[in-house]
């Protein structure tokens, strides 16, 4: 294996690691918003999906990347902005009359 | 500056990779959930902007025509989606992410095929992981959303030599991963995988039933992180690596809570469809011992009178109540029962709905006091004293069955301990068996009323009765 991949295995571990400890306790309220925010943060794909479609030269991988950035980017998009339509409504709200 | 830019990036990476952790972390408490998401969203803008910045990202206006039609999309799903739809929003949304990663690998192995240097073994099997957890995500997600939407029959699929059918294409997926790496430039292997890697994930889904659907969504959830992280040791790039660590280590946390709500392992709700008790909830059905047992039935006056005179009430909403949007009418039911003084709560089962803490969700949107929600664990012991419990469109959580019953598919399941009320009302369409397909024991007991209607018709009905008491 080369030093890169060791490398990159000890990130993921530790990344992993803060992972677990990071969602811990969470009151069974707030599961679905957790889930669908961290849907979205999955959508940093995004990142790899714009280094591959870089090259200016038309060819495969270009058109798939460009996909991919469409995909990644309805994920990141999507998914934060339905998170913070679920997470408003738990704001304290006026009590109607 | 040749020097500098990269550093910049790296740095910017770093950044939005803490910005992901905070982030996650103020998830989880309901004060910050919502800066949480926000910061966490902020270490995106952050990380591709950055990436943008990069000299091998050329192809600008493509990238940006690209960027804009998805965030479009997502703008108008995030806004157009039901609340009651969530589970499958997040199911499809899983499945893109995990399309993107599996695209990022198979650009890759085109790029690495067109060039003419040797394509290095660590290489290729980077790309053969990601376009398998990808592809797996995939196919598994829009299945899922399938099954959700009702596009598809929710209850499990299996057909026979299933189980052979999917080890055989993994040990030919293994196989072919070999010839990959002996040939690492073959674009007929290559496919040939990518295509095995789709139907594994449709075989996976397939078999498993629509009440098991909340773990298998966050299960894929945890496969969307992991196909990024893939995609990153494809690229080798630690941003993806990261942050697709982080997501997949807590979509597995939230799995494993889930599967205790229901007190099975992660192996049973994934294979239990193979096993010969699978059939046993349909077999419980067909028996016709059960159907012929008889249910009171209650109108909605006397029920009316029966929740305006009782000192505590407990109402537990199930997915009956969201598909037929009654959160609203249950909310203004509640508000006149508290006019009347009677003491209310709302049980919410953790899997109630189709997602873990989806109830929560659907009851906040209708304006329930977050103050009146009560987990199943602290409002069990308070059923003794409870004077009527109003079961409005569950089933599965609140079946005795799961304590007594061990050929019961949901044996050993924690339930809402309804039937230990003074007096139950079930909410209900019909006699139907609910998701799991399992008949409910709980109905048929002497001081179970069962008032028939769509969910919203009825709860409306008694809230106009009840405003006359």
């Amino acid at each position: 294996m080369s030093h890169e991949i060791v490398t990159a295995l000890v990130v993921f571990v530790l990344a992993s690691f803060v992972g677990f400890e990071v969602i811990n306790k969470v009151p069974p309220t707030l599961h679905t918003p957790l889930m669908s925010g961290s849907n979205a943060i999955s959508g940093i794909a995004v990142i790899g999906a714009l280094l591959v479609s870089g090259s200016r030269a038309w060819n495969v991988t270009v058109i798939l990347g460009l996909i991919a950035v469409v995909l990644a980017m309805v994920n990141v998009v999507g998914g934060f902005l339905v998170t913070d339509r679920m997470l408003q409504m738990f704001k304290k709200k006026e009590v109607k009359a | 500056m040749n020097e500098f830019l990269p550093t910049g990036i790296q740095l910017s990476y770093l950044a939005a990779a803490s910005l992901f952790i905070v982030g996650l972390k103020q998830l989880g408490s309901p004060a910050t959930a919502r800066q949480g998401n926000l910061l966490a969203a902020i270490g995106m803008l952050i990380a591709i902007v950055a990436t943008l910045l990069d000299q091998a990202v050329l192809n600008y206006e493509m990238i940006l025509v690209g960027i804009v039609i998805g965030s479009l999309l997502g703008v108008i799903m995030a806004q157009k989606v039901e609340m009651t739809a969530m589970p499958q929003m997040v199911g499809l949304l899983n499945g893109l992410g995990g399309g993107a990663s599996t695209l990022i690998a198979m650009a890759e192995f085109w790029r690495l095929q067109n060039s003419a240097e040797a394509v290095p073994v660590d290489s290729s099997i980077t790309i053969i992981l990601s376009v398998l957890i990808g592809g797996i995500t995939l196919t598994g997600s829009l299945i899922a959303f399938a099954k959700l939407q009702e596009l598809m029959t929710g209850a499990a699929i299996t057909f026979p030599s299933q189980r052979a059918l999917a080890v055989a294409l993994v040990v030919v997926f293994l196989v072919g991963s070999v010839c990959l790496l002996i040939t690492p430039k073959d674009s007929v292997i290559f496919l040939s995988l990518v295509g095995i890697s789709l139907i594994l994930g449709v075989l996976f889904v397939i078999p498993i039933g629509g009440a098991d659907m909340p773990v298998v969504i966050s299960l894929l959830n945890s496969f969307s992180g992991l196909a990024a992280s893939a995609a990153g040791f494809v690229l080798m790039n630690d941003m993806l690596i990261i942050a697709g660590a982080l997501v997949g280590a807590s979509g597995i946390i939230l799995t494993q809570i889930m599967c205790k709500a229901m007190n099975r392992s992660l192996a049973n709700v994934l294979f239990s469809a193979f096993s010969s008790k699978g059939g046993a909830g349909r077999g419980a059905t067909a028996t016709g011992v059960v159907t012929e047992k008889t249910v009171h039935t209650v109108g909605a006056e006397e029920g009316a009178m029966m929740l305006g005179y009782a000192r505590s009430v407990v109402i537990i909403p199930g997915y009956g109540m969201a598909v037929a949007q009654a959160q609203h009418s249950v909310r203004e039911l509640g508000d006149q029962l508290e006019r009347l003084g009677v003491d209310v709560k709302y049980a919410i089962h953790p899997v109630a709905g189709r997602m873990p803490g989806h109830m929560n969700i659907l009851l906040a949107e209708a304006n329930v006091p977050y103050p009146q929600f009560y987990d199943m664990d602290d409002i069990n012991p308070e059923f003794e004293r409870t004077d009527v419990a109003l079961v409005i469109g569950a089933n599965d959580v609140v079946n005795p069955a799961a304590r007594h019953d061990t050929n019961s598919p949901i044996y050993g399941m924690p339930i809402l301990e309804v039937d230990k009320a003074r007096h139950t009302i079930v909410i209900k369409r019909s006699m139907n068996a609910g998701f799991s397909g399992v008949d409910n024991e709980l109905f048929y007991k002497d001081k179970t009323l069962m008032l028939f209607g769509s969910a919203r018709d009825v709860v409306n009905q008694l809230v106009t009765e009840v405003k006359q008491l």
